[in-house]
């Protein structure tokens, strides 16, 4: 069943991985980019970590998603359009990630991982203890974080602020 | 259950997949989200051992990750705002005013 469930969710989150990198229109790479990473929420609850599954829905889906629909709303997307397809090839590149693809794919597939699986019943991390880790091992990681949000607010405003 | 290789092949095919949208294609909002693919197949390996070693040390950077992604995003967009206000550019062969 539990195999069943992340097949489907491997190929729906493929598929649409697959159309953000092919189609034309930013705004429909947008909308498969979104059906991605609920995709990826899904594998989430998969794992029992559904603090992270509600994060990644509120944070990527719900913030950052709507900043990207807002920054192709605020630009020209027919120009876009016109500037995705060069006529140059790019065989060399092409080339190049290839057998990137290839090695990445083979390191994995022959890693000795294959069997490895969580056999008993394991319960879901509670928010809770994700919590007392956070703010107890893991707080200094977190203060930086929060300062480097700090500096990302103000850059942006900066940078976007009419000069 | 579902064997942990399975989750950490579909984690590399994304991110196989984001690393081709960065290579292949040239307009940059495309290319910025490809980058967050890349990103979030890299938080499916970091939950899924955390799962199987059952530690919470991987969900605590997948937070972590996703934090520095939402800052990364607001900067690059910001970048991109202003470049696009200045140059009328979306072409990232275009952008090479550090060339020198």
């Amino acid at each position: 069943m539990e195999k069943l469930l992340f097949i489907i969710f491997a190929v729906v989150a493929i598929g649409s991985a697959l159309a953000v990198v092919t189609f034309r229109n930013p705004v429909h790479s947008a909308i498969a980019l979104m059906t991605c990473l609920l995709q990826v929420a899904a594998l989430f609850i998969l794992m029992r970590s559904p603090f992270l599954a509600v994060v990644q829905v509120f944070i990527y889906v719900g913030a950052v998603m709507v900043l990207f629909l807002f920054v192709v709303l605020v630009l020209d997307i027919k120009k876009a359009i016109i500037q995705t397809f060069p006529a140059k090839s790019r065989s060399v590149v092409f080339l190049i990630f290839l057998v990137l693809a290839i090695e990445v794919e083979l390191v994995v597939l022959l890693s000795p991982l294959k069997g490895f699986a969580v056999t008993e019943a394991v319960g879901e991390s509670k928010v809770e203890s994700i919590g007392k880790v956070l703010f107890t091992k893991y707080l200094f990681p977190f203060e930086v974080v929060s300062v480097l949000l700090l500096v990302a607010m103000v850059g942006a405003i900066i940078m976007t602020k009419r000069r | 259950m579902v064997p942990i290789s399975w989750y950490i092949a579909l984690s590399a095919i994304l991110f196989m997949i984001g690393v081709g949208g960065v290579l292949l294609r040239r307009n940059i909002i495309i290319v910025l989200m490809s980058i967050e693919l890349m990103l979030n197949s890299v938080n499916i390996n970091f939950v899924a051992f955390s799962y199987f070693l059952q530690d919470l040390g991987g969900q605590i950077f997948s937070v972590f990750i996703i934090t520095v992604t939402a800052a990364e995003v607001a900067i690059a967009l910001g970048i991109l705002i202003a470049l696009v206000r200045t140059r009328r550019v979306l072409n990232v062969d275009e952008i090479d005013t550090l060339k020198g």
